[in-house]
């Protein structure tokens, strides 16, 4: 490790660390949003669950690289626009978080849902109130692995020259020097460690009401 | 009122449910649906909220037909005591029971005070309140059900098996509660159960129902017991009906009660030997409260003390029912019933023979088959 050469790069690093955060992050909300109504969607329809499932499933085997590179043809976009990172990410989140938003609907009690629907919540209602807030342990489990996802499919944008992390990785390579190496996977794996935890505040500050399991 | 028309259920896989179901629940009383599993009750029940709609027929809740409402409005009007509670497991005990009046536009602050008091009305403890669901044992579940179905103050109370979850004894004590209750509130409730004797002890009236969904026979419970309209409903209320129909037969003075001797504790064993009638001497209280009955033989000597005490009988309440006197009579050691009081202070005592001279004195009864 070169620590002169760290601080030196210092302001670089934080500005990839900044664009990684970014480029990670806002997929993720994205995502979520879209998957929510998808995923509510499958749940309703048992026809439309294993349609939409399946198709979830495909996007998510389709190379990332292949998918950064086809998505300014469909877009538009010119090639080094982080927009085209964005997107790539957001449809990977949507993949994933489809099914899981459906499961997590599928995971409230059918006793639970009943009872909403006896006390005279409209479906939109039950919906908001009651079955969402019962499924977020299980979404939020989905979020944490999209989120780790995320962070080291962003750094495959380092080919096609686009700032974050990754871009370390290709510079190291290209010197044959370490320390940018080592330094970019260590941020990386900070960084979804520290997003793999907030979600894991977040789930449990949304979920005062989930049994505790002791830690024996 | 709620008012069945002519009901018919058929489900999509052509199962009949409910097969032309004619029924009326009247207002301010508790109506029974009671059948063998898969007759129909449940979705008979959910019906009426039309959580099921019907195939064919007409539901009237007072008079106006549901099938022409809107469903989350008419189900607000209905408290619904869901099987096995069906409470929500992310809200505490008195956001559950808040549910329905902050629905109906409640504030938050009003409802919740209004689920507190509802959650002590149904025997538990304010202390509750901050809990969730999975903090509660089964009963305790059952009991913030019947409470949140109770919150909105509804004309109408639908109830699927509300005590299923538990023990006998807890079982019996939440259906005095309930009782006690609805003497209270008198709402128009119909009630889902598949035990007989839950039934025969709640309802004002009983709609036996048999597999197919039909209704068998609706009358109150000691009508089921002395005349069931077929064999359905005479196998259905069960072998000892002829006992169990005591059950509604008041005493009232019909039955010759006999003065009983009694000692005090501390009593020699001279003393209790000149008291017991037979073998046996009642042993009351300072206020003249049945303790239990002692044998003199076995006061070796000295003074009679607690340890000396049979407690196997059970004292009936002058007031109470032929089949309390005889319960009383043949629990009883020295087979002598002891006979209370309302202050729970002895009058006497029966033998199960002067019961029986009573019960065959009763025209009603001999009717019974
Ligand atoms: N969704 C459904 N589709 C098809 N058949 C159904 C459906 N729901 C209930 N049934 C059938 O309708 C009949 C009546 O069911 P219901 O649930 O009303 O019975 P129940 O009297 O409440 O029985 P239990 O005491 O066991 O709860 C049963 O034969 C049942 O199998
Ligand atoms: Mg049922």
């Amino acid at each position: 490790m070169n620590i002169e050469w760290l601080g030196r790069q210092f302001d670089t690093i934080v500005f990839l660390l900044g664009w990684h955060v970014l480029l990670t992050v806002i997929p993720l909300i994205l995502g979520l949003l879209i998957a929510l109504p998808l995923g509510w969607w499958a749940h309703r329809s048992r026809r439309i669950y294993p349609l939409l499932v399946g198709v979830a499933g495909l996007l998510y085997t389709v190379p990332s690289l292949a998918l950064f590179v086809l998505l300014p043809l469909v877009l538009g976009t010119k090639i080094l626009d982080p927009l085209n990172i964005v997107a790539a990410l957001t449809i990977y989140t949507v993949a994933l978080l489809v099914r899981v938003v459906a499961d997590a609907l599928e995971s409230v009690p059918e006793d639970t849902v009943q009872a909403a629907k006896a006390m005279g919540y409209r479906s939109w209602q039950s919906l908001l109130k009651v079955e969402l807030p019962v499924g977020v342990p299980v979404i939020s489990a989905g979020l944490r692995v999209a989120a780790v996802s995320n962070v080291s499919l962003v750094s495959v944008a380092a080919l096609l020259g686009i700032p974050q992390l990754g871009s370390l990785f290709t510079q190291g390579f290209q010197l044959r020097f370490f320390t940018p190496i080592i330094a970019g996977i260590l941020l990386c794996v900070i960084l979804a460690m520290i997003l793999d935890g907030l979600i894991i505040l977040l789930n449990r500050w949304l979920t005062p009401w989930t049994p505790k399991v002791v830690a024996s | 009122m709620i008012k069945f028309e002519n009901v018919t259920k058929a489900y999509p896989d052509g199962t009949v449910a409910v097969d032309g179901l004619n029924l009326e629940a009247p207002t301010g009383k508790l109506t029974i649906l009671v059948g063998p599993s898969g007759c129909g009750k449940t979705t008979s029940l959910r019906m009426i909220n039309r959580l099921i709609e019907p195939t064919s027929g007409t539901i009237y809740l007072d008079d106006q037909p549901t099938s022409g409402m809107d469903a989350a409005l008419l189900r607000r009007r209905i408290g619904y005591v869901i099987q096995h509670a069906g409470l929500f497991p992310h809200r505490t005990i008195v956001d559950n029971v808040a549910t329905m009046p902050i629905l109906l536009g409640e504030s938050r602050q009003k409802a919740r005070t209004k689920a507190l008091e509802l959650i002590e009305r149904v025997g538990l403890p304010a202390s509750f309140a901050k809990r969730y669901p999975w903090q509660l044992s089964g009963g305790q579940q059952q009991r913030v059900g019947v409470a949140r179905a109770l919150a909105s103050d509804p004309a109408f109370m639908l109830m699927d098996e509300p005590f299923s979850a538990v023990d006998p004894v807890v079982r019996g004590q939440l259906q005095d509660e309930f009782l006690r209750l609805q003497s209270e509130i008198g709402k128009t409730i119909i009630m889902v159960t598949h035990d007989i004797d839950e039934a025969l002890k709640l309802g004002d009236q009983v709609a036996v129902m048999r597999v197919g969904g039909k209704l068998a026979q609706m009358a109150s419970p000691s009508e089921l017991l002395t005349s069931p309209a077929d064999e359905f409903v005479a196998d259905f209320v069960g072998r000892d009906r002829g006992y169990r129909s005591l059950g509604f037969t008041k005493t009232a003075g019909a039955v010759a009660i006999g003065e009983e001797a009694v000692v005090q504790l501390g009593a020699s064993a001279e003393e209790a030997r000149a008291k017991a009638t037979g073998a046996w001497v009642l042993v009351v209280d300072g206020s003249r409260k049945p303790l239990g009955w002692a044998q003199p033989e076995q006061i070796a000597g000295g003074e009679l003390k607690r340890e000396h005490l049979n407690l196997s009988g059970i004292a009936a309440a002058a007031s109470g029912t032929m089949r309390q006197l005889l319960d009383a009579a043949l629990s009883s050691p020295s087979r002598r019933g002891v006979v209370v009081n309302e202050h729970g202070e002895l009058i006497g005592t029966v033998t199960a023979t002067d019961v029986v001279k009573a019960i065959e004195a009763e025209p009603h009864l001999e009717t019974a088959r």
